[in-house]
């Protein structure tokens, strides 16, 4: 699984970093979101595939092929 | 309900009222659109007076501040991450309140004894206003939303006397940080934000300070409360929900997320302003249009949810609109969601020695607030 952010399209909801800590996280300024791990685990693929699904800015691309 | 009706508001002024999701998410998020636009002359007044919230003097200020540095410079405040770390100390808070409650007789109101004080404490502590104080302002909340019961000059009053409140506190909290009082690490946010700056390193206005203070204590305690009695009568008014939760405490995310898309707070709905012309519903709303984005409505429709009228507490992905879309979406979403899962936690661990002391059909709505939510939950133990 690869993971991709759109810094622009954030609106800093923090519904990702709610979901799957491991792998996203908000800037300290503003809360926009970072990504600290643009390929992570199985373990929370499914995290990562909710987190991009109800984010309302459609700022998280997943693409499952690796 | 036909896509995009015109609907006469209150004031008399049209407006097109959107109840389709996609529509609401897209009216919501698309720059052709703004909140702002909405508090022109010539956009469509939701009542004949200035006395609803949005155009009351704390949200003028606010816009003058410019809404998108208002938004970056206390975004870093609700982060998930800086609202987690709240989290041990609101469910502390709400297992104390539930050990308290027996002192108020029974059966007891859990609305007063639970879901009122609750997010107040977590506000009020995260913004360093004294708890004591909650009797002020909630009376001044419950005077805000103009749509019911109090006369134009009570709503004046109210935002007067609220207003007074907040400077005075902003003023003692300017006092302390310039005599160097406040404890390194341990300030509040208002007395952060006064020494605070944007990007170009320009610090807040008194004025947008105290509307500041004035909007996050509103924003933070009344909504808030709400979701949580809706939440709780959810909970305690069926017991195969109930059930399912107990044997699964791990639905509890979903489930918040469930009952924010069940029963979203908001009223009628968000009021959005049109600047170019766009397509909503099938149709153009020309430049010009006002439109209502009924959150509620939205997150009912078929076509975005399965089985959209039904609460089913498992629901993954729950993308709903209680919080908005864009760059006015909720600013507090991951404190209240935090709140609300830390309540849900507590509430599930104190089961089954709680129960609603009356029949689920019998709560009754707080007629005109902006949150619409059962007045009172009595429980028993």
């Amino acid at each position: 699984m690869k993971v991709t952010v759109d810094e622009a399209r954030c609106c800093g909801a923090g519904q990702c970093a709610l979901i799957a800590p491991e792998v996203f996280d908000q800037r300290e300024e503003d809360g926009i979101v970072l990504l600290l791990d643009g390929a992570p685990g199985s373990r929370v693929h499914a995290a990562v595939r909710e987190a991009a699904s109800v984010c309302q800015a459609a700022a998280i691309r997943v693409s499952e092929t690796s | 309900m036909p896509r995009g009706a015109r609907d006469p508001l209150p004031s008399g002024d049209e407006a097109r009222l959107l109840t389709r999701y996609e529509d609401v998410r897209r009216a919501l998020s698309d720059p052709r659109l703004s909140r702002e636009g909405a508090t022109g002359s010539d956009a469509a007044r939701i009542t004949d007076d200035d006395s609803d919230i949005f155009n009351s003097p704390m949200a003028c200020t606010l816009n003058a501040v410019g809404h998108e540095r208002w938004r970056r410079m206390l975004s870093r405040w609700f982060t998930a991450k800086r609202v987690q770390a709240l989290r041990p100390a609101m469910e502390r808070t709400a297992d104390r309140l539930l050990d308290e409650m027996p002192d108020h007789g029974h059966p007891a109101d859990l609305v007063s004894h639970l879901a009122f004080p609750l997010p107040v404490f977590v506000i009020c502590a995260m913004l360093g206003v004294p708890e004591a104080d909650r009797d002020s302002f909630k009376g001044w909340s419950d005077t805000f939303p103009s749509m019911a019961k109090y006369s134009r000059d009570e709503v004046t009053t109210a935002h007067r006397e609220f207003e007074e409140y907040m400077a005075a506190l902003v003023a003692d909290k300017r006092a302390a940080v310039s005599a160097g009082k406040a404890a390194e690490g341990e300030e509040d946010l208002l007395s952060l934000l006064i020494t605070a700056t944007d990007a170009e390193g320009r610090p807040l206005s008194g004025e947008a300070l105290t509307a500041t203070g004035q909007a996050l204590l509103l924003a933070g305690h009344e909504t808030t409360a709400g979701f949580i009695t809706v939440m709780a009568a959810h909970l305690l008014s069926d017991r195969r929900r109930r059930q399912r939760l107990l044997d699964d405490r791990s639905l509890a995310r979903q489930a918040v997320e469930e009952m924010l898309r069940f029963d979203p707070s908001g009223g009628f709905g968000m009021i959005r302003y049109v600047h170019e012309d766009v397509e909503l519903g099938g149709t153009v709303a020309p430049r010009g249009t006002t439109v209502v984005c009924s959150m509620s409505a939205a997150n009912r429709d078929e076509d975005a949810f399965d089985r959209a009228a039904e609460l089913d507490v498992t629901r993954s992905p729950n993308p709903h609109l209680a919080f908005g879309a864009g760059p006015h979406s909720c600013l507090g979403q991951a404190l209240a969601r935090t709140e609300m899962q830390a309540v849900l936690d507590v509430l599930l661990r104190r089961l089954p020695t709680l129960e609603l002391a009356v029949n689920g059909a019998e709560l009754r709505q707080v007629d005109g607030l902006l949150t619409s939510p059962p007045a009172a939950l009595p429980v028993r133990w």
